[in-house]
């Protein structure tokens, strides 16, 4: 009974008719960045105007549903996953994107990735890492560096920060990839891949937190003098402990996909559940089906 | 009440007292079938223990030919499978009662003069029946046997039942459990088959009738709402209805996830909302507080979902097998902010099927959390009620994609306040695509901070439920309409509220009731019922609070400033008895203190005797 929506061919949509408000970002958020290559995307592949969805937790980042033109969501800090995966289970004819922070993504809802991960719920998470809590001005993060020095840690950051990639491979992600905003490019060629993705596909995004973390990605970012070094080509996708061997590198690290596999989503196999519950009762209707039931119980 | 036991019968009450591994609750289980397969009603109560390992368990079953409003106050028959059943229990056994006991395992009080009793050697003629070495296996079914032969059950339809239930074990069991079965049926009772015979049946309607417990009920009554997903989180005792929901919503095209935890479970449900598909889900109190956050979302969002709380003694982990009506405070209120929301309350097994297509359709009209407030007491017991017209009440709530706009607005501040959201999917003719959010926000959805727009929201969130409770049905007084006293009840306890007021008019006490399913909003004429009375006790499951008030006591004295407003409470975890009720009640309208015992916390007296 999941319906389809009609699909009549709605019409071709430029990137401006996506913009909605003003980005509240500051100005060189690497955000912003991210914004404009979704855009790019969406142009580029026609995904029909009514069905954008993006959905978001709480943060700088999360603000990101405002400025789309699109059914968005802005949900609760942390709680963005499992609200998608309501839609993403219901609603097969829409490709879901949330977006978020750090903090939002490893710390007050880091049970989450672990779950949609291990089931595998088809959509994609862009995960907008600036290493610090922004919207509530600079706070340790669950990926800030040791010795950060935060309002939370005037004297630098002492907890051992979450290494992204390892967690999400670990997690039984299908769909691992990190890249940074300051190559939009390669920002847009991590998404495109994503979004082709039939699974979980999360995309660890470094995005530089002018304001309160400035600098934080130079020394991978080419313009700066660093080195934006990317997955060498001979890596293979599906070997789980080569991709963990590339998130094993020292910061800046590697970009690129570390890690993609084939395995049923969700979807797929909540589809399959009630395909074979359907296979057994026929055409009955729910109120033939109803009435069977509680004879039983007479 | 010293009466003995008066033939013909309208009712019986049977206790079953062993171990849970004897299978105790299968006896009642099978009662409770034949009762509504004859012209029986039937209320069953049951404790498990919170270890659920083994240990002492009981099943208590009311038969009964009329409506059976309570579980009973009192056994007319004790069967004691050991020394410690028959320990712990007899003091619930009336005068004039019965006490059947295993004589191969009890040794009762020599020459008892309160009560009857009959020792039969249940576990060697078990063993005798069915061989083996099992002793504790097939005692249940000749026990079965043995009340089928002293109240002269339907044999063929017990047999017939005993036979389709233990068909897929094979046929070896088969044989054992009916081997066990007949000899319990043949064993002699002598005079005691005459004295407990049940009176002619009163005719009910045409429908069949059904049995089951409450927490099924409210899963099929989800599934006729025409709901198609849910998520949850395992806890006593709601875990039977994801359980019941997930192994039945894929048939009807459904989906039912269990979610990482309780917050999560929320956060899919208002997802699958949002996408069209209004969702279900549920937890016990504990899981309330972690759903809490999402609850107020809900409200701000306007999103519609339907929340199940199936209380059980708190806080914390508490009592998590038992009842208790603590979490009406929580279902109200829980979150932050000013968050209205709609709370109803089944009042038995019936209503929780009804009630769940009513929750269903309030939270899409009213665009808003609806929590549906049930008890550990309703979800275990057994109630046989009319087959439902599904013709009538199955619904279907797959959405629509209608083009909207120009200038759709998904919280246009309307005369009734109802926000109406379009799923996404849904094209708008102006291109401008709406964004549903926890922050407040002007009427097309954006982020709006200023003074002047909170205070629109906010009453715009306020007004459509206050435009419900205007259409809300004005209860109905069970008995005169003005008296001496009303009782006032919310949820399972309606029954034996409605029982104590029979049993108090039989006795000449001017004593009415109401119930009150509506639990916020409140519906309209409580006030003008009220006035009818001098005295009024809202008799609840809850503590009676630092101010002497349970909680639903306390809202309504807060909403009518009424000082006559009294409480008759409880927090010994189980369901009230006629008993309990009237004793408090008498108490205090003589403004004696009320026992201060296991049972019975003592309640703060306003009558002024201390
Ligand atoms: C339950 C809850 N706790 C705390 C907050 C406050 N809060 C909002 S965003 C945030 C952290 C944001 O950091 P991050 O997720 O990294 O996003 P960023 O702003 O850096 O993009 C916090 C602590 C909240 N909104 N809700
Ligand atoms: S505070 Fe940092 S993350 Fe937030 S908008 Fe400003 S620069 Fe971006
Ligand atoms: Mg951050």
């Amino acid at each position: 009974m999941i319906a389809e929506t009609q699909t009549q061919p709605s019409q071709r949509y430029t990137k401006k008719d996506l913009v909605a408000d003003h980005p509240t970002w500051c100005p060189g958020c690497g955000d912003f960045s991210i914004l404009s290559v979704f855009f790019k995307l969406m142009e580029k592949r026609q995904v029909p105007h009514e069905k954008i969805t993006c959905v978001a937790g709480i943060g700088c980042s999360s603000r990101f549903p405002y400025f789309v033109n699109a059914y968005g969501v802005h949900f609760l800090h942390g709680r963005a996953l499992p609200f998608a995966t309501g839609i993403s289970l219901m609603r097969p004819d829409l490709h879901v994107f949330v977006f978020g922070g750090d903090g939002d993504a490893f710390s007050i809802g880091g049970n989450h990735i672990d779950h949609a991960a291990r089931k595998n719920v088809r959509m994609t998470y862009v995960i907008m890492d600036n290493e610090v809590y922004g919207l509530t001005k600079k706070q340790t993060s669950p990926t800030s560096p040791v010795g950060f020095k935060s309002k939370t840690d005037p004297t630098g950051a002492v907890d051992h920060p979450i290494n992204p990639m390892k967690k999400l491979i670990a997690a039984g992600a299908t769909f691992v990839a990190r890249t940074h905003s300051h190559l939009p490019n390669h920002v847009m060629e991590m998404m495109e891949r994503a979004l082709d993705h039939d699974g979980f596909s999360v995309i660890e995004c470094l995005s530089e937190c002018t304001e309160f973390f400035p600098g934080a990605f130079d020394s991978a970012n080419p313009r700066k003098g660093g080195q934006f070094q990317l997955v060498p080509p001979d890596h293979d996708v599906t070997d789980e402990v080569a991709a963990y061997r590339l998130a094993l590198a020292p910061p800046p690290g590697y970009f690129g996909v570390f890690y993609q596999v084939k395995r049923p989503t969700k979807n797929a196999l909540e589809a399959g559940i009630i395909e074979q519950a359907r296979q057994k009762i026929g055409s009955a209707t729910p109120q033939e089906l109803l009435q069977k039931t509680f004879q039983r119980f007479s | 009440m010293s009466e003995s036991v008066s033939r013909p019968l309208t009712d019986a009450v049977i206790r079953f007292a062993g171990n849970s591994q004897d299978g105790i609750q299968a006896i009642g289980g099978f009662l409770a079938r034949l009762a509504g397969r004859t012209d029986k009603d039937v209320m069953t109560y049951m404790t498990i223990p919170a270890t659920i390992s083994g240990g002492p368990s009981i099943f208590q079953v009311r038969l009964g030919t009329g409506e059976v409003l309570s579980a009973g106050d009192e056994v007319d028959i004790l069967v004691a499978f050991y020394q410690h059943s028959y320990q712990n229990h007899i003091a619930t056994l009336r005068t004039g009662g019965l006490l059947i006991y295993d004589s191969d395992a009890v040794q009762p009080e020599p020459n008892p003069t309160r009560y009857r009793t009959l020792g039969v050697p249940i576990s060697s003629l078990t063993v005798e029946a069915i061989g083996g070495t099992g002793k504790d296996k097939g005692k249940n079914m000749f026990v079965l046997g043995l009340v089928a032969r002293l109240f002269d059950l339907d044999l063929p339809k017990l047999e017939r039942m005993l036979e389709d239930y233990y068909r897929s074990k094979g046929e070896d069991v088969v044989r054992r459990v009916l081997g066990a079965f007949h000899a319990g049926y043949a064993y002699n009772l002598g005079q005691l088959t005459e004295d407990y015979r049940f009176a002619g049946a009163i005719p009910r309607g045409d429908r069949p009738r059904v049995v089951m417990d409450g927490n099924q009920a409210l899963a099929y009554g989800a599934i006729a709402a025409g709901i198609r997903f849910g998520a949850g989180y395992p806890i006593t005792p709601w875990s039977t209805i994801m359980e019941t929901l997930r192994a039945e919503l894929p048939k009807y095209g459904g989906i039912f996830v269990q979610a990482e935890d309780e917050l999560a479970a929320i956060a899919m449900a208002c997802g699958a909302s949002y996408a069209g598909y209004l969702a279900v889900t549920g937890t016990s109190g504990p899981g309330i507080s972690l759903k809490s956050e999402a609850i107020g979302w809900a409200v701000m969002a306007e999103i519609p979902v339907v929340i199940v709380d199936v209380q059980r003694g708190g806080p914390s982990t508490g009592l998590p097998t038992n009842v208790e009506q603590s979490d009406l405070n929580l279902a109200c209120y829980a979150s932050h902010g000013d968050a209205p929301r709609i709370v109803i309350a089944p009042a038995d097994v019936e209503d929780c099927f009804y009630t769940m297509i009513e929750a269903a359709n309030l939270a899409r009209e009213y665009s808003c959390p609806v929590i549906v407030l049930t008890d550990q007491a309703l979800a275990t017991r057994v109630e046989t009620f009319e087959m439902p017209d599904f013709s009538k009440c199955v619904q279907d709530l797959s959405p629509t994609f209608e083009p909207r706009g120009p200038n759709f607005k998904p919280y246009a501040n309307t005369p009734d306040g109802i926000a109406h959201h379009a799923p996404p999917g849904t094209p708008m003719v102006d291109g401008k695509y709406p964004v549903v959010t926890g922050l407040e926000h002007d009427e097309s959805g954006h982020p709006a901070s200023r003074p002047a727009n909170h205070v629109m929201m906010v009453a715009k969130r306020r007004r459509k439920l206050q435009v419900l409770a205007g259409r809300l049905p004005k209860p109905e007084v069970y008995g005169p309409p003005e008296g001496n006293v009303l009782l006032v009840g919310w949820g399972s306890t309606r029954g034996p509220i409605r029982e104590a007021v029979d049993r108090a008019r039989a006795e000449g006490e001017s004593v009415s009731a109401v119930h009150i399913r509506y639990l916020n909003p409140l519906p309209p004429g409580l006030d003008e019922i009220f006035d009818g009375f001098p005295h009024i006790f809202v008799v609840e499951l809850n503590d009676e609070g630092l101010y002497g008030y349970g909680q639903l006591a306390a809202m309504l004295r807060a909403r009518y400033c009424n000082d006559k407003i009294r409480g008759i409470n409880k927090t010994d975890g189980l369901p009230f008895k006629v008993r309990e009720i009237l004793d408090q009640m008498r108490r205090k309208l003589s403004g004696l203190p009320v026992d201060v015992s296991a049972a019975i916390v003592e309640v703060g007296d306003e009558g002024g005797g201390g």
